[in-house]
């Protein structure tokens, strides 16, 4: 039983990439993800998802299918879409989620257009839900250095982030430049999505940011022990999901996602917080 | 300690150029301790958002005497929270060492047993590490005045400190008001409860979207001036023409 887990690692260099790359995405995406359910911007992960799929379709039409191209192309997208959103959101009457959600729908559109515009090789269902075939040593190494930037990033503004997204109106009157945090962090997003399109797709690489991060609610109480705990689901969905992505013959992104979410739905279910299970389990009440 | 006077010079502040409140002109004193009453719509959060500076105001000017951003406590409705955000006790309360902390310095063991202090201080000895998902309102509310004490603020602005709050966490929160007061920071609070008003605070501000009456709270609470407070408008009128206080002084320029 266990030689059957680890041998097609064994067997195979690409899928030990791959497993490398997917650990390295499951340490930084998820954190964000925790983020993302606190501030109630679950959907933003989804918006900026799509937003990318037309910069790494005109990266690829325009410069050809390398990495640094595609990922060029995402990130640049990602990122004015992202600072649209907010000023849209700043400047106008909507909420931040109402413009991403114009804005995405938009970029999805042009991403297609895009796709069946470019070069013939540009693989639309490849662009959605990624290719474990992609990972080569560039991806991979794009991987580890997204998740380096992201953990350090993510210790240094912790302090600042915990608080705005608690109290945002007290870290303004504190002059504490509240939009700035909120902008890095959006940009550590944006940049988590990029490094993992090539294995998972623009849709599916959202599902290991946020399945997590919804998962790990069931499992702590407090936030540092849920983004210790949504790291931890993330790593158990990629090392799950390869193993299914070869046995099963199903793409890696969805095998992936599909294992974060059968956790989800494990913890959902019987996890130790909140859960249904803990709910209606009834333990005695404590005297005082 | 003595903050400088927060002066105001016909302040208006509009939402959709309804004022919200209009022509505020008046002078907090350095040590005074001001509450601010008046009939729901009548502006109040409205005006304390502005004092801290979060709205700007469309006209008028605020004159806060140069105090840094951190030097201005400001107390939210507790209802502007997420009660259930997955955070202790503990770092809430340290939010209020920003100012001194800011974004990256760790905290000093020193800083540390200040918290503890600040729990304590509110009745909140032994709370450091309970999530502030299994508080009760008052015992929020207690929460965000140990924040308040750990950011020493010269100044500050309470919204409705004690709405929602049984009598002895009113009582306890007063009795932390009381040394604020007495060591010489200014106070305002958005108030309901006149009698507590009458009782202990030495100054009032009725508002109702303008000044009713500022001053002594004995000579602002009367009867005459809490009737005239109560006449005011709240629902928007459509076909309202500017307003003429604007004009005579806009006449006088040109």
């Amino acid at each position: 039983m266990m030689m059957g887990l680890i041998e097609p690692f064994l067997e195979f260099s690409f899928l030990r990439r791959a497993l490398a790359g997917g650990i390295a995405l499951a340490l930084s995406a998820p954190p964000l993800g925790v983020f993302l359910v606190q501030r109630r911007l679950s959907l933003i992960g989804d918006a900026l998802g799509h937003a990318i799929l037309p910069g790494v379709a005109l990266g690829a039409a325009l410069f050809g299918l390398s990495l640094a191209a595609m990922s060029g192309g995402g990130l640049l997208a990602g990122l004015v879409v992202m600072l649209a959103a907010g000023l849209a959101a700043r400047g106008g009457a909507l909420r931040e989620d109402a413009s991403l959600a114009g804005f995405y729908l938009v970029s999805l559109a042009l991403g297609v257009a895009i796709v069946s515009w470019g070069p013939a090789q540009l693989d639309l269902l490849e662009l959605l839900f990624g290719s474990v075939l992609a990972v080569d040593d560039a991806a991979l190494l794009l991987m580890a250095g997204t998740a380096t930037v992201t953990l350090v990033s993510l210790a240094m503004i912790w302090r600042p982030l915990v608080i705005e997204t608690f109290d945002a109106g007290f870290l303004r009157a504190q002059g504490g430049r509240g939009a700035l945090w909120h902008l890095w962090f959006l940009a550590l997003v944006v940049l988590n999505l990029v490094a993992a399109f090539q294995a998972l797709g623009t849709l599916m690489a959202v599902g290991l940011m946020m399945l997590p991060a919804v998962a790990a609610r069931f499992v702590s109480p407090t936030l540092s022990g849920q983004v210790v705990a949504s790291v931890g689901i993330a790593v158990l969905a990629v090392l799950g999901g390869l193993i299914v992505s070869v046995r099963a013959d199903v793409p890696t992104g969805p095998a992936i996602v599909l294992c974060a979410g059968a956790l989800w739905l494990a913890l959902l279910l019987a996890g130790p917080e909140a859960s249904v299970l803990a709910r209606s389990l009834r333990r005695p009440h404590l005297a005082r | 300690m003595t903050p400088p006077p927060l002066v105001l010079d016909n302040v208006t502040v509009a939402y959709a150029r309804h004022p919200a409140v209009h022509h505020l002109s008046g002078r907090f004193a350095p040590g005074s301790m001001t509450a601010v009453v008046g009939p729901n719509g009548a502006g109040k959060t409205t005006f304390l958002r502005t004092l801290v500076g979060e709205l700007q105001p469309e006209s008028g000017r605020i004159d806060r005497g140069g105090l840094a951003p951190g030097a201005i406590g400001y107390l939210p409705q507790a209802a502007a929270l997420d009660r259930s955000f997955p955070l202790p006790c503990a770092e809430v309360a340290a939010m209020g060492m920003w100012a001194a902390a800011g974004p990256f310095r760790a905290l000093s063991p020193a800083e540390r047993a200040r918290i503890e202090e600040a729990l304590s201080a509110v009745g909140l000895r032994g709370f450091a590490a309970r999530p502030i998902a299994t508080l009760s309102a008052g015992q929020f509310q207690r929460l965000l005045f140990a924040r308040l004490l750990l950011q020493d603020a010269p100044v500050l602005l309470l919204d409705e400190p004690f709405t929602a709050i049984d009598s002895r966490t009113t009582a306890d929160l007063l009795r932390v008001l009381r040394r604020w007061h007495g060591e010489g920071r200014t106070i305002v609070a958005v108030l309901h409860d006149l009698e507590l008003v009458r009782a202990e605070f030495p100054d009032t501000l009725l508002l109702a979207r303008e000044v009713i009456a500022w001053g002594r709270t004995p000579e602002a609470l009367t009867a005459e001036n809490l009737f005239r407070a109560r006449l005011m408008a709240e629902a928007w009128d459509e076909t309202a023409e500017p307003c003429r206080q604007d004009e005579a002084p806009r006449r006088r320029a040109a």
